[in-house]
């Protein structure tokens, strides 16, 4: 392991000083051989995702209003996912204004009702190692599980990167999170960050979250996309993992070529964290957030009896194959319980079709779950699954903020896919260990 | 950058962007979003502030979402600038790109719901007429000034462009 860090180290080229791969990826974007924490920077963005939510019907007018075009729509993703499918007027046109911005500008990189933007990009392989990449979502961090720095702006900001394909930003510090240790069954990435919302809380604005130890290493892609995902949660400016064996099969299997240099891309020995903290994997318990934050997290036998209106699995962060993959083992001969609603928006249509090849979806559905279209939807109260007054639900999304699902009252607890499948079952908050003995 | 006058707002800790701008009025025009803005914390606040008016918040304030139309609604009801010790790092851009000032302030504890206050927002003087206090707090950043100067991204934006095309 450590040769291997070396080697990749001395190939990334000479630097002045240890650096930490955030400070090499946006000393490269800015052009400096070295760079401080604390420094501004303006960054040169090597792609830019735009979503319809506050990307053209945003960008757009201000776009007339300059008179000014895209500065390079190569360099752009734009994903319709917020507003999929269209279940109004309103929505209808976002969409439609979403398209014409796409043929306007000459986006060929446009994923019209295909998924969920950050999960596409990896779908797609879009992402290199060492990029610098930004997004108009605040959950743009999910894209560091690839070795790259992004991280999420709002849709005023996003205007100036498409115009001038440039952004400024402060160097963040960098705090490592080293993760040791396999987990228990049933206990997942998700289980890592609604402990560490609670562990580490969710003001780290001016830090970027480097996660590593072999718990890490021996994640997948999309585990570690959990993790970078929800360092929105905690916060952080955003967080990655460095580039591995794991982020060059993730490449290949998206059809892509590696980058020559996709290895380079991980700190230096001796590069400056803030600070170095340890966890050990094997002792966390499934962890389930309270309302109305995700700090609220405890372990999972915390909860007394909380019986659960409706169950949700979806959104970037909880509806993958490997989310699906752990419903279904939760579910597999067994019932959702009479009170309760499983919803089920799987995160992107290839995860739709994947899960139909494997007989996931048979699994799901012989188990009475129920099929909601893929996008957003639920996770934001923009589509279908919006909460009633005071009703309860668990959800394998990344917010409980108060009113986020829906009515002002209602309650959502946040949970990993396999606690979330076994409260369904269960009708009432429950410790997946007890189903996957 | 002209002083800020006006009423203080209290608001508490964590106060996020999902409040400011509910996801169930995503789809409406601001003059509607803007009436439930902060509803879920401060039911009264949308109808009741004034123009002028300063939010004076606790820690994290604007944490989570990236929708800009937090800060919209925010400076769409009129609000003149936003303290708080700690704010989301997306929020906190926005409000500048829109030419809300938005400054850190560690003694949020000592301005109570009401108070008349005076904020230089460039030199960072806060002035509290009920008590009679003058407090300090870093300034606008130097490197954001051009652009908040300027009126905010858009108008700098624009200035940026005339000089590459003359
Ligand atoms: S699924 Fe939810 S968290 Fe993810 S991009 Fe959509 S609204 Fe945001």
């Amino acid at each position: 392991m450590s040769t291997r860090r070396e080697m990749a180290s001395a190939s990334a080229g000479a630097v002045p000083s240890a650096m930490t791969l955030t400070e090499k990826i946006l000393a490269r974007a800015s052009g400096r051989t070295a760079v401080q924490p604390g420094e501004i920077l303006t960054c040169k963005v090597d792609l830019a995702l735009l979503l319809d939510s506050g990307g053209p019907r945003r960008i757009w007018p201000r776009l007339r209003e300059l008179g000014a075009g895209v500065w390079d729509p190569e360099r752009i993703v734009l994903c319709s996912d917020h507003f999929t499918p269209a279940v109004d007027a309103e929505s209808a046109a976002i969409l439609q204004l979403t398209r014409d911005f796409a043929a306007q500008f000459g986006i060929r990189k446009f994923f019209d009702m295909r998924g969920i933007g950050h999960v596409l990009l990896a779908e797609q392989g879009l992402l290199q190692p060492g990029m610098f990449a930004v997004g108009g979502d605040s959950h743009s961090s999910m894209g560091g599980a690839f070795g790259c720095f992004m991280a999420g702006f709002g849709a005023i900001e996003m205007t100036g990167v498409v115009v001038t394909g440039e952004i400024w930003i402060p160097v963040p510090q960098t705090l490592r999170l080293n993760w040791y240790g396999r987990f228990a069954p049933g206990v997942v990435a998700k289980d890592i960050m609604l402990f560490l919302c609670r562990e580490i809380g969710m003001e780290n604005s001016g830090t970027v979250l480097e996660y590593g130890g072999d718990t890490v290493q021996e994640m997948s892609i999309w585990e570690r996309m959990v993790l970078t995902n929800m360092s929105a949660e905690l916060g952080a400016d955003s967080g990655l993992v460095e580039a591995d064996a794991t982020t060059v099969e993730a490449l290949i299997a998206a059809g892509r070529e590696p980058a020559a240099d996709c290895l380079a891309w991980r700190s230096d020995t001796g590069a400056r964290y803030v600070e170095v903290r340890q966890f050990s994997a094997e002792a966390l318990a499934p962890q389930v957030a309270a309302p109305h934050s995700p700090a609220n997290s405890a372990p999972v036998d915390a909860f007394g009896n909380v019986s659960v209106d409706q169950a949700d699995i979806g959104a970037c962060v909880g509806a993958t194959l490997s989310d699906l993959h752990m419903v279904a083992q939760v579910l597999k001969g067994r019932r959702v319980a009479r009170n309760t609603r499983l919803l089920i928006a799987p995160a992107s249509t290839r995860v739709t079709i994947d899960a139909a090849a494997d007989g996931t979806l048979a699994t799901l559905t012989a188990a009475g779950a129920y099929l909601l279209p893929t996008g957003c939807g639920a996770c934001a109260a923009l589509g279908a699954g919006v909460l009633g007054e005071k009703e309860v639900c668990i959800s394998s999304t990344n917010r409980n903020f108060r009113g986020r699902m829906g009515a002002n009252s209602a309650e959502v607890y946040l949970a990993s896919p396999y606690t979330v499948a076994a409260s369904a079952v269960a009708g009432r908050i429950a410790d997946p260990r007890e189903f996957l003995a | 950058m002209k002083p800020v006058e006006g009423r203080a707002w209290i608001f508490g800790d964590n106060i996020n962007t999902d409040i400011m701008a509910p996801g169930l009025y995503f789809k409406a025009p601001m003059e509607v979003m803007a009436l439930h803005c902060l509803e879920a914390a401060d039911p009264s606040f949308a109808a009741a502030v004034r123009p002028g008016d300063i939010i004076v918040a606790g820690r994290n304030f604007g944490v989570g979402s990236a929708r800009e139309q937090a800060a919209m609604a925010l400076t769409h009801l009129g609000v003149g600038a936003v303290l708080a010790v700690s704010f989301g790092r997306i929020f906190y851009r926005n409000a500048l790109n829109f030419g809300l000032p938005a400054l850190v302030f560690s003694e949020s504890s000592a301005i109570a719901a009401g108070d008349l206050l005076r904020l230089d927002p460039v030199v960072g003087q806060l002035q509290n007429c009920r008590t009679g206090r003058l407090h300090t707090l870093p300034g606008l950043p130097t490197h954001l000034l051009p652009m908040v100067a300027a009126g905010g991204l858009m108008p700098w934006l624009k200035l940026r462009l005339k000089e590459e095309r003359p």
